[in-house]
C-alpha cells in the first residue's frame, strides 16, 4: 500500500515544523553561541550546561517539564493565556517551542565552534577599518562562519525531523496539527500496518543518510561538529 | 631627514591636551601581571617609534590608542581630537576612531580578495573612494598586480603590504603599526622597509610604530620613546635620545647613534660614496646614490675608537675632530661610554676604561674619533 493522505499530511507537517524550528534556532542560537564564544563571565559554564541538557536527558523528561510549564498551571501557560494566545500543549506552536529547546545544542555548538575558530583578530581588524559591531558581524563573522551555520542548520533541521518523545509529550497525536512522521510511523506499527510503516521509516532512513552525506561531503570543514 | 624639535619635557602641562599638533597619551592600565603607567606628549607629525623589549607594554599602549584595549584611566588626544578621557567618561569605540592599524600578522580577510580587502575600509571611511584610489595606493605599495588574487596565495611580505595599503585607504588621522615586520624573515623585511621609508617621507599624518628592533627604529623614527616594564624610560628626538649616555639603550652592546648626512659624491676608483655631515665628510662603501640625497647613518658605539691626534697613519678612513661631552659606565665593568660631538652631530664611543684613563679623557677635551664601520640607512 502506498502512503495515504494522512501520511502525506504527516510528512508536510514534519517539514513545516523542522523549517520553522530551524529558522527560530538560528535566530535564538546565534546570540547564545556568540555570547558563549566571547564571554569571560562565570555564568558561561552554567549556560553551556543548560544548553547541552537535551543531549543527555531523555526527551520524555524534557517534554514532561515543558508540558507542566506550558500547562494551565505553569508560568508559561499562565502568560500565554493572559496574552490571549490560549494554551500551547497540543498545538503546532507548542511543538515549535518544545522542539526549539530540544534541538538547541545542535545549533549552538557548531555556531559557537565556528565563532571561536574565527577568534577576535578579524573583528579587531574590521573595527580598525571603521566597521561597526553589527557591520562586522554581517560582513566578517557570517561569511567566515558560514560552514558552522550550514552545519547548525542541517543538524537542527534533521534533529527536529527525527524527534519523537518530546512531540508525543507536548503535541500528542492530532492529525494535521501535531502528528509528525515519527508519530505516524508509531501509529502504523501499533496498528500492524507494516507496509505503510516501511514507506515512512525507509524514507526517514534515506533522508537521514542524504542529510549526513551532504553534511560531510559539501561541508568538509564541519566534520568536527 | 625630518628631526622633530619637540622639547623633551614640554607639553605635559594642562593646556597641551587641546593642542592642534600633538599626541597626548596618559594611560594607566593594570593587568594581572603588570601595569602600564605612561604619560607622553608626542609630535603631531612624523614617525614616533615605541621601542622596548617584549613585556614593556608597547603593544598594549598602541592598542589603548586604537581603543582595542580600554585603559582604566586614560586621556588620549590626537591633534586636538579626544578619543578617551576617563575624567569625562568619554571612550570613542575603535570603529569611530580615524586610525589605520597594521597588525603584526597581516590579518587580511580570507574570504575577500585583495581588491575587496582594500575596499573594505575605504568604502566605510570614505564613501567617495573608488577603484582609482585603490589602484593609486596599491601602486605605491607595489601590489597593483595582486588585486584579483586571494590572500592565501600571497607571500608574507605581499600580505603585509596589502595590510598597509588597506589601512592607508581609510585616510586615517593616525597610523598605528604594531611590529609589522616581526613576523617576516630578513629578506621580506628588506622588501618592505623601503615602502615604510617612503611612507615616512610622504605621509602627512603622524605614525606610531612599535618595534623591538633598534635598526627599524634607527631607520624610521623621528621621535623615539623607550618603554620598560610599563613605564616611559625616555622620550625625545631620535638622534638626541640615541646619544644619551644614561639610557640602557646606549649601554647595550648594540648601542649606536644616528647621524643625518647628504650624498655629495661617488668615487668610482675606490667604489666609495662621499657623504657630508655636520662634523665633516664620511666615506661609505655603497652603490652610487643621487647627489644631494639626504640619508641616515648609523654608527655603533663599539665601532668608534678615540685618538688624541688625527695624523697617525691608520686604515680607518673616517676620522673627525670631536669634543668630549661625557663619560659614563656601561653594563660591562671593563668598558665605558664616551659621548662626543663632531660639529652638531653626537657620537658615542665604547672603549675600555683603561684606554680612557691612559688617554686622560676629560669633558671638553678635543679628540679624534675613528669610525670603523658606518651603516647607511636610506
Amino acid at each position: 500500500m502506498m502512503p495515504d493522505s494522512q501520511d502525506w499530511s504527516a510528512i508536510w507537517l514534519t517539514l513545516k515544523l523542522a523549517s520553522t524550528v530551524t529558522v527560530l534556532l538560528l535566530i535564538v542560537g546565534t546570540p547564545i553561541a556568540w555570547w558563549l564564544a566571547h564571554t569571560r563571565s562565570r555564568l558561561r559554564g552554567v549556560i553551556s550546561a543548560l544548553v547541552s541538557m537535551p543531549l543527555v536527558l531523555p526527551p520524555t523528561v524534557l517534554g514532561f517539564y515543558l508540558l507542566l510549564l506550558m500547562g494551565p498551571h505553569g508560568p508559561v501557560g499562565y502568560l500565554t493565556e493572559l496574552a490571549g494566545l490560549g494554551r500551547l500543549p497540543f498545538t503546532f506552536a507548542g511543538l515549535v517551542l518544545a522542539s526549539t529547546f530540544y534541538s538547541l545544542p545542535f545549533v549552538v555548538q557548531p555556531v559557537q565552534n565556528a565563532i571561536e575558530a574565527i577568534g577576535r583578530r578579524p573583528l579587531e581588524v574590521a573595527a580598525t577599518l571603521r566597521a561597526s559591531p553589527w557591520d562586522s558581524f554581517c560582513t566578517v563573522v557570517l561569511p567566515l562562519a558560514r560552514p558552522g551555520f550550514l552545519t547548525a542548520a542541517i543538524l537542527g533541521f534533521a534533529h527536529t525531523v527525527g524527534e519523537f518523545g518530546v512531540v508525543l509529550m507536548i503535541g500528542g497525536n492530532i492529525p494535521g496539527q501535531t502528528r509528525v512522521v515519527s508519530v505516524q510511523i508509531f501509529d502504523h506499527v501499533e496498528a500492524l500496518e507494516y507496509v505503510q510503516a516501511h514507506w515512512l521509516a525507509g524514507g526517514m532512513v534515506v533522508f537521514a543518510f542524504l542529510v549526513l552525506l551532504a553534511l560531510y561531503t559539501l561541508n568538509p570543514q564541519a566534520r568536527r561538529a | 631627514m625630518m628631526v622633530q624639535t619637540l622639547d623633551q619635557d614640554a607639553g605635559l602641562d594642562a593646556g597641551s591636551g587641546q593642542s592642534e599638533d600633538s599626541i597626548v597619551l596618559r594611560v594607566q592600565h593594570a593587568f594581572a601581571s603588570f601595569s602600564l603607567d605612561v604619560e607622553l606628549a608626542l609630535p603631531g607629525r612624523g614617525v614616533t617609534v615605541l621601542f622596548g623589549h617584549s613585556g614593556s607594554g608597547k603593544t598594549t599602549l598602541l592598542r589603548c590608542v586604537a581603543g582595542l584595549e580600554r585603559a582604566t584611566q586614560a586621556h588620549i588626544a590626537i591633534n586636538g581630537t579626544v578619543w578617551q578621557d576617563s575624567a569625562q567618561n568619554r571612550f570613542v569605540p575603535t570603529w569611530q576612531r580615524e586610525i589605520g592599524y597594521v597588525f603584526q600578522e597581516a590579518s587580511l580577510f580570507p574570504h575577500l580578495n585583495v581588491q575587496r580587502n582594500l575596499a573594505f575600509g575605504m568604502r566605510r571611511a570614505n564613501p567617495h573612494g573608488n577603484a582609482d584610489d585603490i589602484l593609486a595606493v596599491a601602486t605605491k605599495l607595489g601590489i597593483e598586480h595582486l588585486l584579483k588574487r586571494s590572500p592565501d596565495g600571497l607571500s608574507g611580505g605581499e600580505r603585509q603590504r596589502v595590510a598597509i595599503a588597506r589601512a592607508l585607504l581609510t585616510r586615517p588621522r593616525l597610523l598605528l603599526m604594531d611590529e609589522p615586520l616581526s613576523a617576516l624573515d630578513a629578506a621580506r623585511k628588506q622588501e618592505i622597509l623601503p615602502y615604510l621609508e617612503r611612507l615616512h617621507d610622504e605621509l602627512e599624518i603622524p605614525m606610531l610604530y612599535v618595534t623591538h628592533q633598534i635598526e627599524e627604529a634607527a631607520r624610521l623614527a623621528d621621535h623615539l620613546v623607550l618603554l620598560g616594564q610599563g613605564r616611559v624610560q625616555a622620550s625625545g628626538p631620535l638622534v638626541a635620545t640615541l646619544a644619551r649616555l644614561d639610557l640602557p639603550l646606549a649601554r647595550d652592546h648594540e648601542g649606536s647613534v644616528v647621524i643625518a648626512a647628504n650624498v655629495i659624491g661617488y668615487d668610482p676608483e675606490w667604489n666609495l660614496t662621499r657623504l657630508q655631515f655636520s662634523g665633516g665628510e664620511i666615506f661609505v662603501a655603497e652603490r652610487p646614490l643621487p647627489i644631494g640625497k639626504p640619508v641616515r647613518l648609523r654608527i655603533l658605539a663599539r665601532d668608534v675608537s678615540i685618538a688624541l691626534s688625527g695624523n697617525n697613519p691608520s686604515s680607518i678612513q673616517n676620522r673627525f675632530i670631536c669634543r668630549v661631552t661625557g663619560i659614563a659606565p656601561t653594563d660591562d665593568p671593563a668598558q665605558c661610554l664616551v659621548g662626543l660631538v663632531a660639529g652638531d652631530a653626537a657620537l658615542t664611543a665604547r672603549i675600555t676604561r683603561l684606554s680612557a684613563s691612559q688617554l686622560g679623557l676629560a669633558i671638553g677635551q678635543e679628540v679624534w674619533a675613528q669610525v670603523k664601520a658606518v651603516a647607511l640607512l636610506e
